[in-house]
């Protein structure tokens, strides 16, 4: 194992410009894939604020008493895709109304009869705000006897929901676009590195080295590169992110999770390029 | 030891390279493999190691039956053989000292016995003053020393020598050549390929001679004859 260590290791210093090489292309590549990372994290901040916004209404038919209305707020409630359920009284709508809707005070103050109906207003959990629970939901409370209308943004709801769908296709396949070419980049580089040192693997080969012992050093070394990248590309990322955020808008950055998923997709990606194109050259010769 | 049977090797691109071979090696034997450059000596040198495969007969080495060896096998047959070329085939980036041990770190040799046995083996090749030194540094036959004591520092029962004097001057062919009769007489089988007659004269060892890869003779076998006919 200690030999493992220090074959890797003295790969770099027998090639620096080669590793150098490979770190840098890895880094770039995770940094595009990083940069998708960062518009689809914000994306996501986004659409999060908005979707908070989504909400049912379902109107009810005037005079319904209200302790039915309490009971089927505590049914609503108890829906699993619901997050609150809050009954909005004809008063407190008319009130509503006076207070934001300045424009029509002077209407809304010599009404003599209340012309808005009672309400109750349904929020969904986060994860159940797209058109399919929205549709779901609204339909249930249609079947409450008392209620005359259900109303939704149902444009809104859906654009989100593809809205949603694009940015997470585009930055998966981007994400794999990226991922498959630092592969190859890798693997050439590793496989560079191989046939500099075909000399030497042809004698390892003769003294009795198995093929495993030879693959380790060369894993290990494509891993640390990887890994090198992965780091870079974060590094990368964050000082695009931090000239983002200060000239054109607050933005969000990675979480530490999701950093630490770029490290270690970037010694993934390290790991299966020298696997190939190592395992490509032992079965060769 | 080292068996051969009906042993065929035909050429990736069509041809014989070997035809219908069979000769036996006993252990301890010393063994001159001859006949022209093309005549099959490396091919059965190679065939031995396993770095070709047979394409039919059966070829036995230390118990191995090579022929039907599974690829992760491969390296537990050469761990109880040594190989020497005529180009030494040293890492021109390690000493004399490290390239003996790189022979016995690959095959996972515990490490704090390795500077006493790489020690050994270069004093037994002569070369324990330049343990230190470079390839570069040293002359053909210095290096070839080191390669044979890369060859033995796993302590084989076979040394295989494809042409060991090949690149080398008269004395340095006289002093590898004296070498390995010494590793020989401590029990070790040598198969030393050669063109070279007048050290094939020198011994008193059996001689396989190849011609166009068919064995033509086999002094352990056929009738002695006159040297000075041999090619």
């Amino acid at each position: 194992m200690n030999l493992t260590i220090r074959e890797a290791l003295l790969a770099f210093r027998r090639a620096p410009l080669l590793s150098a090489l490979s770190v840098t292309t890895i880094a770039f590549s995770l940094f595009v894939v990083g940069l998708f990372g960062l518009v689809a994290v914000n994306l996501q901040d986004a659409l999060r604020g908005v979707a908070e916004r989504v909400e049912i209404v379902a109107y009810l038919l005037p005079g319904t008493p209200i302790e039915s209305i309490t009971l089927a707020e505590k049914d609503i409630e108890a829906f699993p895709e619901v997050h609150s359920a809050v009954y909005v009284s004809e008063d407190s709508a008319l009130a509503r109304a006076r207070a934001e809707l300045v424009e029509f005070r002077d209407v809304l103050q010599e009404l003599e009869r209340n012309p808005l109906p009672a309400s109750i207003e349904v929020k969904l959990k986060p994860r159940f705000r797209d058109a399919e629970h929205v549709n779901d939901v609204a339909d249930r409370l249609r079947g409450f006897g008392f209620v005359d209308d259900v109303r939704f943004g149902r444009d809104w709801v859906e654009k989100l929901d593809r809205l949603r769908q694009i940015a997470a296709a585009v930055g998966l396949v981007v994400g794999a676009a990226f991922a498959v070419v630092a592969i190859i980049i890798i693997g050439t580089t590793i496989r560079m590195a191989v046939l500099q040192r075909s000399r030497e693997i042809a004698i390892m080969r003769l003294v009795g080295a198995t093929n495993g012992f030879i693959r380790r050093p060369f894993l290990l070394q494509g891993a640390i590169k990887g890994m090198l990248g992965g780091l870079v590309a974060v590094g990368l990322s964050y000082g695009a992110y931090t000239l983002i955020n200060r000239w054109l808008i607050q933005a969000a950055f990675f979480s530490n999770v999701q950093a630490l998923a770029i490290v270690g997709f970037g010694t993934l990606i390290g790991l299966f390029g020298s696997a190939a194109s190592v395992g490509r050259h032992l079965r060769r010769v | 030891m080292i068996k051969f049977t009906n042993v065929f090797k035909a050429f990736p691109k069509g041809g014989l390279a070997l035809k219908d071979v069979s000769f036996h090696i006993a252990k301890g034997e010393f063994v001159f493999l001859t006949g022209h450059s093309g005549a099959g000596k490396s091919t059965v040198l190679k065939l031995i190691y396993a770095d070709e495969p047979v394409t039919s007969g059966e070829v036995r080495v230390s118990g191995f039956n090579v022929a039907e060896l599974r690829p992760r096998d491969v390296p537990m047959l050469r761990r109880r053989l040594g190989i020497v070329f005529q180009d030494f085939r040293l890492l021109e980036d390690r000493t004399a000292e490290e390239n003996v041990a790189f022979a016995l770190e690959v095959t996972g040799a515990r490490r704090s016995s390795t500077p006493a046995r790489v020690m050994r083996v270069l004093t037994q090749v002569g070369l324990a003053a330049k343990a230190q030194a470079y390839p570069r540094e040293l002359s053909g036959g210095e290096q070839q020393r080191v390669a044979i004591a890369r060859a033995l520092v796993n302590e084989p029962s076979v040394l295989l020598a494809d042409e060991p004097t090949g690149n080398l001057d008269e004395r340095a062919t006289r002093g590898v050549f004296q070498l390995l009769r010494d590793i020989n007489a401590s029990g070790t089988a040598v198969v030393m390929a050669t063109h070279d007659l007048d050290l094939v004269r020198q011994a008193p060892y059996r001689v396989i001679e190849l011609q166009e890869g068919a064995l033509v003779y086999d002094s352990a076998v056929d009738e002695p004859r006159d040297q000075a006919a041999t090619p």
